[in-house]
């Protein structure tokens, strides 16, 4: 008897279903499972994070009046935000998460290929999150060298955390790197070796397609982190001079010699690049489904969006000494990168076409996940087109450590993903829980927070541009920063302390819903894709009964002349006297 | 025709060149046709390129910023047998011993598809006996660095500091696979003595194995020639 793999099997009886709470729960192997659980993990760490920017907006807005902030605590809130919301939040969540829940139903598996590895994978997930939260309460405290953890700083004495909070935070990243892999892993794999029949790539939901192609730029990105991690490590710890040259720090001259401190942000930055399109391309792919899903018509352009995902997946790769300009690189070397990362911004350009296109003469539903997808084509542009501004050489140096960068980095890689994450999070609650949410809440949410999200973020480019510097604990009094921009300053902690409150809305409302919602039935939205297609929902254990099921079309069949309904699921046979829908262009007769 | 699964469109399967390809490789099928073992221990092998792609390229960077000389490295691992200065002799030992061992894993694969239990199982034991001897070796090459020539991984008497830092991490982290691939070789092949793979069906897990360790083995020629060679 030939092996048939459990994914592949039709009788759902052999995957031996769990028995008790326990294994159905905790240690389960089911994916669904597994991504609540990192996504659980995840927001609750983002919480932690969203609690430290509040720490320093008060900071920021208010100098002088916390006594209970010191330059190091402001130093220490910075560093641990960034780092865990670019990694243990946005990361964890969009690949761990939404990556688990969404591939193996997306693309009609029974599973991820590897269930165990991936039932490893957020348990060592949740191992590097204890180490990160651990640094909270060494002597020392977390470390404070920014996010970036550039050295010499970073591991000399003066920078908070340099004993203790930053080998917690490598060894941290380190473990996270492993958990990443080994989920990673299962995501490459299933995608392209598990999909039910019919269900060719250029078939697949582009959801899937961006948490893919993010998965693999994570496989070949996080490795120079790890590398990194590994060095500094040892440069810390054992002495070894990686990335320390000689040094005379604090009156003494430190015993490193003849290291690198380039080399760091070389590779720190080979990972950081592609870092911000693992975050970015499961947003993109997601948007694209919510759009299309709730505006009642097919993506526009699916085959270019497709390639604009690998086109920005492999760009992302060249770009990555854009962080350096104000190193002391070579001009030729920024002549180079600031025309890659200009490149990257066509393929950028035609997906938000795209969106736009598909909304154009849609049916638009203003459902609170189409809220929060149209607030994602707004921040995402407008981050998107000051990072233009930042690509060019000349523009970025003297703009470079200013809070236009903030504001930059914050509008395109902090906001847009995290409304995507909260309309995806609207949008498949139905499936995940069964129930519908709160309506009115929702949209209460989604104004508040882009409101408030605009608020904060906008004018920081104008604080940019007069020259506020980032990272400062305080700007004390200068010459050239007119008096006024702390009260913009003032305003901004105003409307982030609103921002960060109103999360208690979403947090009250799902909830609540889980428990209290009205039944949302098996396909609330009229969706096309797989998901939405189960027998049960939630989906059981196995996901698809006694059959796997078998696609017959691509995953954007809305309003389709002469159908019965305006959705054709993707599984449904093709019908005497319909046309069979439009695959990406190639008109079947 | 509700029975006849609609491929990607029948025309564009026709299609020569890079439109063909793309057609084909986003077919109704598993992309690869290999099993999702071994389709996975490829992806794991790209990422860990780039691993040792980072390791080599950053002893590379440091070899070239440090300001002191770096040591002559045919010096510092050669061997004084009967009175005879050899240089790089263990290493030559060492490479060989590695080389041979990707040989005798080879025959395992190739006695596993021919489902020869006890060949396959006796030359994979090989291969890590010879994976053990292996990292015994470098076990003996640490050690005589350590305490004849006084090399640590924060200096060093011949020369740059960083010598013996890539030096120690790049070598330990290899060893590090290597002796991860032992018990990975030996796992296996004591599921195909008690006949796991004559139950699951197949032997492609020995040809996983295999990837791995070949994928060790190619790493340590570059490391020996960036490393010993250089």
């Amino acid at each position: 008897m030939a092996y048939v793999a459990i994914a592949d099997r039709d009788d759902p009886h052999a995957m031996h279903h769990p028995k008790s709470f326990v294994t159905r729960y905790i240690w389960s192997q089911d994916h669904k499972v597994i991504a609540i659980q990192y996504s659980l993990i995840a927001i609750a760490v983002g919480l932690v994070a969203l609690v430290l920017s509040g720490m320093m907006r008060l900071q920021l807005g208010f100098p002088d009046t916390f006594s209970f902030i010191d330059p190091a605590d402001y130093y220490q809130f910075i560093t641990m935000h960034g780092m865990i919301m670019v990694i243990y939040l946005l990361t964890a969540l969009l690949l761990g998460g939404f990556g688990n829940y969404l591939i193996p139903l997306m693309v009609g598996a029974r599973d991820m290929v590897f269930p165990y590895m991936n039932m490893l994978s957020v348990w060592v997930y949740l191992l590097a999150v204890i180490v990160l939260m651990a640094s909270f309460f060494v002597p020392g405290g977390p470390t404070g060298a920014g996010w970036t953890l550039y050295p010499p700083q970073a591991i000399l004495e003066g920078t908070p955390g340099a004993s203790w909070g930053i080998i917690l935070m490598l060894v941290s990243l380190a473990i996270f790197i492993v958990a990443f892999t080994m989920g990673g892993l299962n995501y490459v794999t299933t995608v392209l070796q598990a999909r039910c029949r019919g269900m060719t790539l250029m078939r697949m939901p582009l959801s899937v397609w961006g948490i893919f192609m993010a998965t693999v730029l994570g496989l070949l990105a996080f490795p120079a982190l790890f590398v990194s991690a590994v060095m500094m490590t040892l440069d810390s710890l054992i002495g070894t001079s990686f990335f320390m040259p000689a040094i005379v720090s604090l009156g003494e001259t430190e015993s490193y010699d003849g290291g690198s401190p380039i080399l760091f942000q070389h590779l720190f930055w080979f990972f950081g690049h592609p870092e911000v399109y693992i975050v970015a391309l499961p947003a993109f792919g997601i948007v694209s489904d919510l759009l299309s899903t709730h505006a009642r018509k097919n993506i526009f352009g699916y085959r270019m969006m497709v390639w604009a995902i690998l086109a920005i997946g492999g760009l992302s790769f060249v770009v990555w000494a854009h962080h350096m300009y104000v190193s002391g690189m070579n001009p030729y070397f920024g002549f180079f990168f600031a025309t890659t990362t200009l490149i990257i911004a066509v393929p950028t350009a035609i997906k938000v076409y795209n969106w736009v296109l598909t909304l154009w003469r849609g049916d638009i539903h203003l459902t609170v996940p189409m809220l929060f997808s149209i607030g994602f084509i707004f921040t995402f542009v407008h981050g998107g087109l000051t990072g233009l501004f930042l690509g060019n050489v000349v523009v970025d140096v003297p703009l470079s450590d200013t809070y236009f960068v903030v504001g930059h980095f914050h509008m395109v890689m902090g906001v847009s993903p995290i409304l995507v994450i909260f309309g995806a999070i609207y949008h498949w609650f139905p499936k995940i829980t069964g129930r519908m949410y709160n309506d009115s809440m929702g949209k209460l949410h989604f104004w508040l927070t882009l409101l408030g999200t605009y608020s904060i973020y906008l004018p920081m480019h104008y604080l940019g541009i007069l020259g506020v510097p980032r990272r400062y604990f305080a700007m004390g009094t200068t010459d050239f920063i007119p008096d006024s921009a702390q009260a913009m300053n003032a305003g901004i902690t105003v409307s982030a302390i609103i921002v960060a409150v109103v999360q208690i809305v979403f947090i009250v409302n799902m909830a609540w819903s889980v428990f209290k919602g009205k039944k949302s039935g098996g396909n609330p939205w009229r969706a096309t894709t797989l998901e939405w297609q189960t027998p049960q929902t939630p989906p059981e254990h196995g996901n698809w009964g006694e059959k796997l099921p078998v696609v017959y079309r691509w995953a954007y069949d809305y309003s389709v002349p002469g159908a019965k309904e305006d959705f054709i699921p993707q599984n449904e046979p093709p019908e005497a006297g319909v046309i069979a829908g439009r695959e990406h262009g190639v008109e079947h007769s | 025709m509700a029975n006849e699964l609609p491929g990607h469109g029948g025309d564009a399967a026709l299609n020569d060149g890079l439109g063909g390809v793309v057609t084909d490789w986003s077919g109704d099928k598993q992309t690869f046709p290999v099993p999702w073992g071994k389709a996975m221990m490829w992806i794991f092998l790209l990422s860990d390129t780039f691993i040792f792609g980072s390791f080599l390229t950053s002893y590379m960077t440091v070899r070239m910023t440090t300001t002191v000389p770096w040591p002559n490295a045919s010096e510092v691992f050669a061997l004084t047998i009967a009175g005879n200065h050899v240089p790089l002799l263990l290493i030559a030992i060492m490479t060989f011993v590695l080389i041979t061992s990707s040989g005798t894993m080879a025959l395992a694969v190739n006695y596993g598809y021919r489902r020869d239990k006890k060949k396959t199982a006796m030359l994979m034991l090989a291969t890590a006996i010879l994976g053990a001897t292996f990292v015994g070796m470098q076990a003996f090459e640490w050690t005589k660095l350590i305490v004849e020539e006084g090399v640590r991984p924060w200096g060093n008497p011949m020369g740059a500091p960083q010598f013996g830092s890539t030096f120690f991490m790049i070598t330990g982290f290899h060893g590090l696979h290597v002796s991860a691939g032992v018990v990975y070789l030996l796992v296996v092949a004591r599921r195909v003595m008690n006949g796991f793979y004559d139950r699951k069906g197949t032997y492609e897990t020995v040809e996983v194995t295999g990837l791995y360790w070949h994928f060790v083995d190619l790493v340590w020629v570059f490391i020996f020639a960036f490393f010993y060679l250089w």
